[in-house]
């Protein structure tokens, strides 16, 4: 009996009165879910619609939903953070709580919500702005999607069971290591990123060949729309730094789950070794974000200012240029190791280069502003504050490419601030836009454009309240990851004006989230498909698209064809009987049963229980033998179907 | 060899690339060879930065066998080449010599797996393990993954070998054999390597 107790004492997070809190909400939640979908008898809808989909468009939408709430749980940890932060001598958190706090709002940030958007959003559009069904490989997609959320609900189990990982979210050795950090919490953060790692690797091979291979006739690679040109270029820096943090990811879990000694000084390992492998991955990882980012924004700067995008060519040759450069600069991050001004010199001098073809990008943005017909949607604003916030970002970041004057910013606030304005000014602004353009055709209904800017005047000055503060007080010598401080350094106020910039922009998502809310009962629907006068292939059906996408695949001229198809008339005959059948391919229950394996193998692991390890890989393995033996994984869409959808999308002619 | 001759002046398309499926996850297939060849890069480079660090335990001087390596290497390499015979019956259409060559293949690589095994288990008894050294871990860790590729790629070539039994050479079954050589001549490449950088490297250096 006292042995039961112990294990559940110690499996189970206790002693925290806001974690109690945690627990009754997960129990009332997940009770609450249990009894709408049953008493509505949603389940079967939800098994067959939702969880076992191929579906490109469906899977982009789970992507984006899972993301929101990770945006709300690591907002959560910004705002207790903040809270902690906010005058001296606090002690809302202890500072084991506010360790675990960081470590868990960095790592779910980048890893669970940015990522996760992003790619949601590749699913949404990519699709349909190259003219195809589907992406290459469907079940594939689904896959990497049932992983990614596999690895996060693992990542977000620590907090309730087990506890924790508290060592950051770049979790250096040795700090992270058995010896300094004993207990589950980093196994969580090993075993969560690793199988959502290994669903976007699959991501990046998936939309490489679905780019590379099917796109519509006539549309050469110059002639695709420039954010399918940056998830191109994105996928290739994913299939590139990806294995990187999975060797990285097992090698750390190898030496804590069977001693070996990878990052161990003593039996001759080199700590610094899990660093350099963390930011070979780490820092091209910061582009698969933010160039999907640049890809959104081309595209609602283009539309919105009504004319072509400026430069083309000069806008990819600087993407591709940036993937190239992004994988050598990872030694930046880590100036202060003490490998000499040689190594330092080349890597100062190739994050600076960085700048060039980003400028370029701004510039070209500027110049498709000029002389546009501007409309201030609440999609445009987010992509005209991006560029003065991503310039502030980007400048700063600069400043601490240079490698002496590093050793004074190196882990201050200065950098916190700094990161904070490329990933929120760029990625998070880039997800609101893309969320507000694309709503529509994931929807069918457009957001309310009143609510929407109230959102993004209240979110886009309380960042700038928040982090603005940060660069000084980081100057003034305040370094990152610190639970308190005493008063009297002059940081007091500046933490407080950052503090209420932070409830700042946690008002503003709320007021998205009603947004959503209020949209989908009283918003204005989308009957046309293609409601910002767009000019690229996914607004040439309708919204939402039907299954299939297009009754018929267009031919493509030029950039932006859709713009003249409209001009012309020919955008007619993407819905021109008579139409033969489409081959689609059939919905899965395997992805997601695969999924769950890997969370049985996962936690198993975690809690270094290696038997139920293997019961998981042998479930894993035993998915992939189902599937191969499978035969029948496609359909045909009968054309009375097809006609009868176009004919409710009022298209039929 | 009626896949081979050409009738409608169309190029010659081999079966496997029939289908627009087919020719997707083949392209698909690289992409994925190429990820793994980043993650195997990873784990050499981190042996390499290891190498002499065995902090008084074995070197790779006193633990190398010739005998086995080479043994290890020969068997490797020929099995590549009976794999790629394999891949040429399947062009051919002749399913019984696809699936003879396959198991030839298969029992090659079952005989490297036990060489493997052999020696790692050698290495322990000699009080050589995964928690020597930085040295070790990364020996072992970098060999065993490649040994982990082999024995899955066993389990997946026996699954074939079932379906070409079962259903005979189709676009789809040609497609699994072709992925599978892909895979397979894959780790040879990755075995030169190892052999170079790990056996050859450690008896010298």
């Amino acid at each position: 009996m006292e042995n039961i107790k112990h294990f559940l004492g110690n499996f189970f997070v206790t002693g925290e009165p806001m974690i109690y809190m945690a627990d009754v909400a997960i129990v009332l939640v997940s009770l609450g879910i249990i009894f709408v979908l049953t008493y509505f008898k949603k389940w079967k809808w939800l098994w067959k619609e939702w969880l076992t989909t191929v579906d490109a468009k469906k899977i982009g939408i789970m992507y984006i939903i899972a993301a929101l709430l990770m945006l709300f749980r690591g907002g959560v940890d910004a705002l207790l953070m903040r809270t902690q932060l906010a005058l001296p001598n606090l002690h809302f958190l202890d500072s084991q709580h506010y360790n675990e706090i960081f470590t868990t709002h960095g790592t779910i940030m980048i890893l669970f919500m940015a990522m996760p958007f992003i790619i949601g959003l590749f699913n949404i559009a990519v699709p349909l702005q190259i003219g195809a069904r589907d992406v290459a490989f469907p079940f594939l997609n689904a896959v990497s999607f049932w992983l990614f959320f596999a690895g996060a609900m693992l990542f977000n189990l620590s907090f309730v069971i087990g506890g924790s990982p508290d060592a950051g979210w770049t979790s250096y050795t040795p700090l992270a290591g058995k010896e300094l950090d004993p207990g589950v919490g980093e196994n969580y953060y090993l075993l969560g990123l690793q199988i959502a790692g290994i669903g976007t690797l699959a991501t990046g091979v998936n939309f490489f060949t679905t780019i590379i291979k099917m796109r519509a006739p006539g549309m050469s690679l110059m002639k695709m729309p420039m954010f399918t040109w940056s998830v191109l270029v994105t996928s290739v820096i994913i299939m590139f730094a990806f294995p990187v943090l999975t060797v990285a990811l097992a090698m750390l879990t190898i030496d804590r789950l069977f001693d070996a000694h990878f990052f161990t000084v003593a039996a001759g390992g080199q700590p610094m070794q899990w660093a350099n492998l963390f930011w070979i991955w780490g820092h091209p990882e910061v582009y698969i974000v933010i160039l999907p980012a640049f890809g959104v924004f081309s595209e609602v700067i283009a539309t919105f200012s009504r004319k072509k995008l400026f430069g083309y060519h000069a806008m990819v040759f600087s993407m591709v240029a940036i993937s190239v450069l992004g994988f050598i600069t990872w030694v930046h991050h880590f100036f202060t190791m003490g490998a000499g001004p040689g190594v330092n010199s080349f890597f100062s001098l190739s994050t600076m280069l960085i700048a060039i073809p980003t400028g370029v990008k701004v510039f070209n943005w500027l110049f498709t502003l000029n002389k546009g017909k501007i409309q201030f949607t609440t999609a445009m604003l987010w992509a005209l504050a991006f560029i003065p916030n991503f310039l502030i970002g980007g400048l700063t970041g600069v400043m601490l490419a240079v490698a002496p004057a590093d050793y004074q910013y190196h882990n201050s606030y200065f950098l916190i601030s700094h990161f904070h304005y490329v990933l929120i000014g760029g990625t998070v602004f880039a997800a609101f836009a893309g969320l507000t353009y694309w709503w529509p055709k994931m929807f069918g209904h457009i957001l309310n454009e009143r609510l929407g800017k109230w959102a993004f005047w209240v979110f886009m000055i309380s960042f700038n309240v928040c982090f603005l503060p940060m660069y000084l007080v980081g100057l003034l010598g305040m370094t990152r990851r610190m639970y308190t401080y005493p008063a009297g350094l002059g940081w007091t106020s500046l933490n407080l004006i950052e503090t209420i910039g932070a409830f700042g922009m946690g008002l503003g998502f709320i007021i998205m989230v009603y947004n959503i809310y209020w949209s989908a009962r009283y918003g204005e629907r989308d009957t046309t498909g293609d409601p910002w006068d767009g000019r690229t292939l996914e607004w040439a059906t309708t919204s939402p698209a039907p299954e299939y996408n297009f009754a018929h695949i267009p031919t493509i001229q030029q950039v932006d064809d859709f713009y003249y198809m409209k001009k012309e008339g020919r955008q007619k005959e993407i819905s021109k009987a008579p139409y033969k059948p489409i081959h689609m391919p059939n919905n899965s229950g395997v992805p997601i049963i695969m999924a769950v394996f890997f969370f049985i193998g996962g936690f198993g692991l975690v809690f270094e229980w290696i038997w139920m390890g293997i019961l998981g890989g042998i479930g894993v393995l035993a998915c992939m033998l189902y599937r191969s033996f499978e035969t029948h994984d496609h359909h045909y869409i009968p054309v009375d179907e097809i006609e009868r959808t176009e004919r409710e999308a009022g298209r039929f002619s | 060899m009626a896949a081979v001759t050409n009738h409608n002046n169309k190029p010659y398309e081999p079966l496997e690339y029939s289908t627009e499926e087919g020719s997707l996850r083949i392209f698909g297939f690289w992409l994925f060879l190429a990820a793994d060849m980043v993650l195997f890069a990873c784990l050499f480079a981190t042996y390499l930065m290891y190498i002499h660090h065995t902090a008084g335990g074995p070197s790779s001087k006193e633990l190398f066998e010739v005998k086995d390596f080479m043994i290890e290497t020969v068997d490797l390499l020929v099995s590549s080449f009976t794999c790629g015979l394999a891949t040429l019956e399947m062009r051919r259409g002749n399913k019984k010599a696809t699936i003879a060559w396959l198991i030839v293949t298969l029992i090659l690589g079952l005989v490297f797996i036990g060489f493997e095994v052999k020696e790692f288990t050698g290495m322990v008894q000699e009080g050589a393990t995964l928690q020597t050294s930085a040295f070790l871990t990364s020996f072992f860790i970098l060999v065993g993954t490649h040994g982990c590729h082999v024995s899955i790629g066993i389990l997946w070539m026996l699954c074939i070998i079932a379906q070409l039994a079962t259903r005979g050479i189709n676009a789809q079954t040609a497609r699994k054999v072709f992925i599978i050589g892909l895979y397979w001549h894959f780790l040879d490449v990755i075995w030169i390597f190892l052999f170079t950088a790990v056996y050859l490297t450690g008896l010298v250096l």
